[in-house]
């Protein structure tokens, strides 16, 4: 196994300082009208995957689908529940955004290269390659701000997928950019998945869920709905649209 | 301990450069003068001090350049490493949201680009000491330490705001304020040998006062400080180091969530 989640709850504190500042929060602690309540975006996930597997997430807006993946990248601490993930995370989420707009291209490579947990020694290898994929060898020392949206995108998806990452964890993006570049993005991510990673997708879209995913997961209102093989929990989560149309 | 600061180092050493490079030349991007910023504005700040206090208020403070630059320098480093360091995660939070990476690298590597600065500004102080006719000798190498302990309190006076920043916004305000009491309470200005033993003892309560101290004693008189003096800078760095990591391991996984 290389994905291994139990009794995974991640909770959000909403109407708490966030919204109050310092004097209303001092202000309400002294009159004991202090309330903070607790929001589960996620809530009693759990799940095993396989080297290999194909994991599709599921579920309406809010299912807490993004946040899931937050926890399984390691950018946030699930608050209760425990979990094991073995081999380096590529993950995917939000492309092109995190980087310094004045500093060039070459020097945001290098940085994000870094916060990624690269070497120096591999980066220094890897940083033609990078360039040449993401198709950017005449904007290397340009301003990152200058750089189109498109761009920013392909250099993104260039550092995390240059390497081959045990698991690739992907947020509604199957392949970016445009025209030839999203060809080259789509066979790269193929290749990388059918390398024998484990590979995490997020998709609204049922059909490609289908067609790719040999696992899949339903979220709803952050509740484990189920959990299986794709087609059951599709064929379930299909039956659940329809019947919601409906009413 | 050791083990764990070398694995850490070997682990996130290069990560650490980078975030160094990049803090260090977000500060002068684009500016005409870059780097000269950083001098000029202090010493612009020397300036106006020097030119008020000698012909406004009459004053007989031997060196009175020296003893105001001594002041004044380790005052800004103080208070643009704390500032800074205050916003340095939610400035980053961007990079934070998406990337798995220790948060207390971008706290570091913000005061990591403050020290450098604190150095050229050093190497001024020391060309003007020059000037004044201050005389060197060996016991100057002694002024390494107050430099590493003032670092390691605005450090851990950095993760205690950083933290409190995340939750709430008005902190910024508040610890403006603050910088300045500070600032009157330094003796930056003025000489606290007109007052009473005791009230000159209250003054080494304040850390930021008895690291300038220390550095007048070594420059200006040229004497070693007195236990007391060394026992108050370690003990200023000690408190404030442990105090910013009990905040820090506290509250780091729920930063996240604020930003």
């Amino acid at each position: 196994m290389t994905i291994r989640l139990e009794n995974i709850g991640i909770c959000y504190i909403v109407g708490d300082y966030r919204n109050l500042g310092l004097k209303d929060y001092v202000i309400q602690k002294l009159r004991g009208q202090y309330k903070a309540k607790e929001f589960w975006a996620v809530e009693d996930v759990s799940f095993e995957l396989n080297p290999g597997d194909f994991l599709g997430i599921v579920g309406n807006n809010g299912a807490g689908k993004s946040t899931l993946l937050k926890a399984i990248s390691g950018i946030m601490t699930p608050t209760k529940g425990t979990m094991e993930i073995g081999g380096q995370i590529a993950a995917l989420l939000e492309l092109g955004a995190g980087f310094d707009g004045e500093m060039t291209v070459k020097e945001n490579t290098f940085l994000r290269g870094a916060l990624m947990g690269y070497t120096r020694s591999f980066i220094n290898d890897a940083y033609p390659d990078i360039i040449r994929f993401a198709e950017l060898e005449d904007f290397q020392d340009r301003p990152f701000k200058q750089l189109s949206s498109g761009m920013r995108t392909r250099l993104a998806f260039s550092i995390a997928c240059l390497v081959r990452p045990d698991i690739l964890i992907l947020d509604e993006v199957l392949s970016v950019g445009d025209g030839s570049f999203k060809a080259k993005s789509e066979a790269r991510m193929k290749e990388i998945i059918s390398g024998g990673a484990t590979t995490i997708f997020v998709s609204h879209s049922i059909s490609q869920t289908r067609s790719l995913c040999n696992k899949a997961l339903w979220l709803d209102k952050g509740k484990q709905i189920a959990f299986g093989d794709a087609k059951d929990v599709i064929d379930m989560y299909e039956t659940f649209l329809k019947d919601k149309k409906k009413l | 301990m050791i083990s764990f600061i070398t694995s850490r180092w070997t682990k996130y050493n290069f990560v650490f450069e980078e975030l160094v490079k990049r803090d260090f030349k977000r500060r002068y991007k684009r500016t005409f003068l870059g780097m000269g910023w950083s001098m000029l504005g202090p010493l612009l700040h020397l300036l106006v001090m020097v030119l008020v206090f000698t012909h406004f208020f009459g004053q007989d403070i031997p060196h009175f350049v020296i003893h105001v630059f001594a002041g004044l320098k380790v005052y800004s480093f103080f208070s643009e490493s704390t500032n800074q360091g205050m916003t340095s995660l939610m400035s980053n939070s961007s990079i934070m949201t998406k990337v798995k990476v220790p948060k207390y690298l971008f706290l570091l590597s913000q005061n990591v680009a403050s020290l450098i600065n604190f150095g050229f500004m050093l190497i001024v102080f020391f060309i003007f000491a020059a000037i004044d006719g201050v005389s060197f000798h060996w016991r100057f190498i002694l002024l390494l330490y107050p430099i590493l302990t003032i670092t390691l309190f605005n450090i851990g006076v950095g993760l205690v705001l950083s933290a409190l920043f995340v939750f709430f916004k008005d902190i910024q305000y508040l610890y403006g304020i603050f910088t300045m009491l500070v600032m009157w309470l330094s003796a930056i200005f003025y000489s606290v040998d007109t007052f009473s033993l005791t009230v000159q003892r209250l003054f080494l309560l304040n850390p930021v006062f008895s690291h300038i101290h220390y550095f007048r004693l070594i420059v200006l008189h040229g004497v070693i400080p007195a236990w007391h003096i060394q026992l108050a800078c370690a003990l200023s760095a000690i408190i404030a180091l442990a105090v910013g990591t009990f905040f820090y391991k506290r509250y780091n996984y729920r930063f996240i969530y604020y930003m």
